[in-house]
Parts: C-alpha cells; structure tokens; sequence
C-alpha cells in the first residue's frame, strides 16, 4: 500500500537552528503513531513538515501523494486534522464554542461558500463525538484547559480529515482531564481509523490502539519501531539523557526517571 | 435645526459622521480583537505623511494618503512574518518610518504649513462631497468585503495559526485586513485628524468588546459607538464652534468608560452583582 505521509531526507529550519535533521520516514493509512522524545527534539517540528507549517530546507514530503510545496500546502492542509499545543486564548474572545469548531469547516466550503445544513451538522456530531455538545454556546475563552482541547479536537474532526495531528494534547492537564482525552483520541482511532501522529511525552499513557513509537533526538529518528520494543530501558534512557526505569504490571506500564 | 439638512456641508459633514463612524469602527474591531492597536496610529501616520508628500507634489492628499497607507499595510504583513517578529514591532517600524518621512515632507512645503498641519486635527465641517464619495466607496466596500468573507475574517481573528492549519488562505486574509485598514484610515483623515483618528478606531470597538461575546453583535455595537461619537461630535462642533475630531475623541471615551463599568462580562454568575471598576480597584 502506498504511504499516506513520506518524508524523504528532510530538513527543516526553526529560527536559526535545524530543527530537523534529514529525517526519512513514512505512514501508511490507517496507522497510529505515537512521537516521543524530549523538548526540542523536533516532534511539533516533525507535525508542521508533515501540515506545510514548517519550511522544508531539503528533502521532500509527499502527503496523499502529493509533494508538498507552496502550491499544494493549502489544499493538503483541508484534509489534515492538527490539534496544536497550548493555545493562549484571550477569556473574552467574542467567539463560542460551536464559531470555533466550525473554523474546520471553514476551508471545505472556499470562499463566497455559507455553511449548509450538511455542515452544520457535521460541526454538530464533531461537537457531541468530542463531549463538548453542551458547551457549544459557550464563550471559547472561558473554557478550561482541558475543555479547549476536546474543542481543538472537535474542529479537526468537523474538517474530516484523513490525518491527525496532535501536538501534546494533555499536557498542563489534570489527571482526569487527560485520561478524558486519551479516551477520546483513542475512541476516534477506533470508529474513524483516521491516520494519527500523536506527539506525548506521557509514554505510560500511550493508547492500546497504537502500534508504533517514533523517538526523536537532536533532531533526528534514533528509533522507528514497535511500541513494546520502544518502551525499553535502555532505549528510553538513551533518549532522555538518564536513567529510565519501566515497570510492568496488571495495570499497564509506568516510565519513570530515576535522578 | 432639521433646516440645517438643507445645506450641502451639513450633509456632507453628515454623511462622514456616518461613514467615518461606521468604518473606523469596523476596523477597531479587527485592532482589538487581534490585538494590534498600535496598526490605527501607524496607518494614520502613514496617510499622514502621504497626504503632505501629495500637498508638496500639488496632487490630491486623499489620494497620495491612500497610496503611503496601501505601501503601509504591504509593508507591515510581510515584514512581521518574513523577520518573524511580533507585529507590533513591525507595526513600530513602519510607524517611525511614516513619522519620518511627514516631517521631511512638511519641511519641504514653502511658506505656511496651515493646510498641513489640519490634516492633524481634521475638520468635520470642511469635508467635501468628493471626500464623503470615497468614504461611502471605501466603507461601503469594507462591508460588502467583511460580509462575503466573515467566516474566513473570523477564523483569522480567533487564531491565523489555526485559520492556516484548516487550509484557509490566511495570509491573503490578514493582508487584507491591514489593507482595509490602511484604505479607511486613509478617507477618514480629514473629518478627525490623523492624530485623533486612532481613537476612533480604538474606542468605540473596546467598548462593544466589554458588551458582547458575539463577534457579530460586536461589529454593530461598535460601528453604533462610532456613529453616535461622530453625530456627537458633530453637532457640539456646530452649536460651540469646538473642533469636532477632540470632541468625537471624548465622546467615545466617554462610551467606552460606561461599557467598562456595567460589562456585562465583569458580572459574577448567578449572583446579580456587578465586579465594577470600582469594586474591581478595591481587590
């Protein structure tokens, strides 16, 4: 089958420093793929090569087959789902809920386009898959942290994408706050089989559905493989620069970094 | 006092009110919710300079205006994205830019500088009917632009990172904004003035801001306070002989300070009481 997402040799800059060093790699459809590595090891970088956010330096993205440049960017990017990181969104936005999930609907429809019932319907069942159906009235800014995220969620699915992106999205959450979340992406891979890249640094909280775990270091993949090879000692350490122990219970796994 | 309609300035002064009022107040709405105040003095700076390069070169100041605002908003766009700056650093370089090159043109102009120096204060009473022409052309196309590409507009002013992740042409989006901007600040430099007219922008949209979470209702709130300011300033210009641009200035003020104090958006859930400016300085 061909790759959904390939990247060949690509180098990407951010700001003065390479932020991506040369990086082949590819997705096939379907496939769920956790992003490891510690801050600053290009994860977010690798989400923005793969959505036309980034500049590619070097190197080539095909994305549905299509090689990304310029011309191609904004026609890829309607059908990529991308759930950033933590945006800072001002508390008295004059903006709800349901205007802010129906900005993935925005680019479907093209200019001159009103929003149609079909659309709308499609932001309504984003709204309720993501468990935001009642808040959707709701100012955007006076959500909480997690609440937001389940809305950045929902507009990446009123998009109807065939890729997700998502950036750490429970990170600055509460416990239940990112299990919710961690139900809900896990919940999405499972009825819509959506190509997902998921950039976490919670390894023990990797969802059940996901086979594979990409590590990056300095920019660069020192691991593309199986998630129960990934989750190894010796492997996690070398990633994160220190002594990494892995536990194995009834529950699930616990990673822990030992000073 | 309806007599007055009957005199051609009056309407043109009229129609300004109504024009300027509605179409700086539209563009506050972008400044404020974008978070961009600094584009109002920029943009009225740079009509500014052009308005005096074309009282030095004998063409038409509105016209020479609306060339300097439209170099203006080409300029600040890609010069915030391409260095990667904040763009109110960038709006601060083209501001220090536009300043510079009004002085070196008012330095150019022989003799009296009267005419220039009104550009600064603006006069309401004095605008012509070609100049309520371009004002109705260039608000009337900012309305019909702003209605074909709301949810486009409104998706760049929630988040342009989001708005380019979804596939909407954002920047085309954004350098259209800083375009309207440029073009209105531009046909309204002589009712208020280039130094007030930034007010204008400002006021009337940071008060509709304290009322409403709706981004439409904040667009007709706004361009209401606009109106109201500029038919304020209007008729205080005329009964007192006051310069109308400082008496629009305060009468927005005047507006926003009232929205500040009964924001709907400083009232505590379920309580009925109001976390006023004062109770708001007591804490």
């Amino acid at each position: 089958m061909n790759p959904i997402i390939e990247l060949k040799d690509v180098t990407v800059s951010y700001r003065e420093s390479i932020a991506l060093n040369s990086i082949s790699f590819k997705v096939s459809s379907g496939e769920f793929v956790i992003i490891a590595g510690p801050n600053g090891s290009g994860k977010t970088t690798l989400l923005t090569a793969i959505n036309g956010l980034g500049r590619i330096l070097k190197g080539s993205a095909d994305i549905f087959g299509l090689r990304l440049n310029s011309r191609s960017a904004t026609r890829i990017r309607k059908d990529i789902g991308y759930v950033p990181q933590v945006l800072n969104i001002d508390p008295r936005m004059p903006i709800s809920v349901e205007e802010a999930v129906a900005i993935g609907r925005c680019a479907r429809k093209g200019f001159f386009q009103k929003m149609s019932f079909e659309d709308k319907d499609i932001i309504d069942k984003a709204m309720a898959q993501s468990g935001i159906a009642n808040l959707s009235k709701r100012p955007i800014g006076h959500l909480s942290g997690g609440e937001q995220r389940k809305v950045a969620i929902a507009r990446a699915l009123a998009q109807e994408p065939r890729i997700l992106l998502l950036d750490e999205p429970i990170s600055n959450l509460d416990l239940n706050a990112q299990s919710q979340i961690f139900e809900l992406i896990e919940k999405i891979h499972q009825k819509m089989h959506l190509t997902t890249l998921l950039v976490i640094h919670h390894l023990d909280l990797i969802p059940a559905s996901c086979r594979r775990i990409v590590m990056l270091k300095e920019a660069r993949i020192i691991f593309d493989g199986r998630k129960d090879e990934a989750l190894d000692e010796k492997i996690l350490s070398e990633l994160y620069a220190c002594r990494i122990e892995v536990f194995k219970n009834g529950f699930g796994i616990t990673v822990r970094a030992k000073g | 006092m309806l007599g007055l309609l009957q005199y051609q300035f009056i309407q043109n002064a009229l129609l300004a009110s109504i024009l300027g009022g509605v179409s700086c107040a539209i563009i506050g709405v972008f400044v404020v919710t974008m978070q961009i105040p600094f584009l109002g003095v920029t943009m009225s700076h740079s009509a500014f300079a052009g308005a005096i390069l074309g009282l030095v070169l004998g063409i038409d100041p509105l016209v020479s205006a609306l060339l300097f605002c439209i170099l203006a908003s080409f300029l600040i766009g890609p010069v915030a994205d391409q260095a990667d700056f904040n763009p109110d650093t960038a709006l601060g370089l083209i501001f220090s830019l536009m300043l510079g090159l009004a002085f070196l043109f008012l330095a150019m102009i022989p003799g009296p500088k009267t005419e220039a120096l009104s550009l600064i204060w603006g006069s309401i009473l004095t605008v012509t009917r070609i100049q309520a022409l371009w004002m109705a052309v260039i608000g009337g196309s900012l309305i019909i632009l702003l209605l074909l590409f709301f949810k486009e507009i409104k998706a760049v002013i929630f988040n342009r990172e989001i708005a380019r992740s979804v596939g909407i042409p954002e920047r085309l989006v954004y350098y259209g904004i800083l375009f309207a901007a440029g073009a209105v600040i531009a046909a309204n430099l002589n009712t208020i003035g280039g130094l007030l007219i930034f007010s204008l922008v400002i006021n009337p949209a940071a008060a509709a801001y304290r009322l409403t979470y709706s981004l439409k209702n904040m667009f007709i709130l706004s361009s209401l306070f606009g109106v109201f300011s500029c038919l304020l300033g209007l008729v205080f210009s005329y009964l007192f002989n006051l310069p109308a641009g400082a008496v629009i200035i305060i009468a927005s003020s005047l507006i926003f300070f009232f929205c500040l104090i009964f924001s709907p958006k400083k009232q505590i859930k379920g309580s009925g009481t109001f976390v006023n400016l004062l109770s708001g300085l007591k804490t």
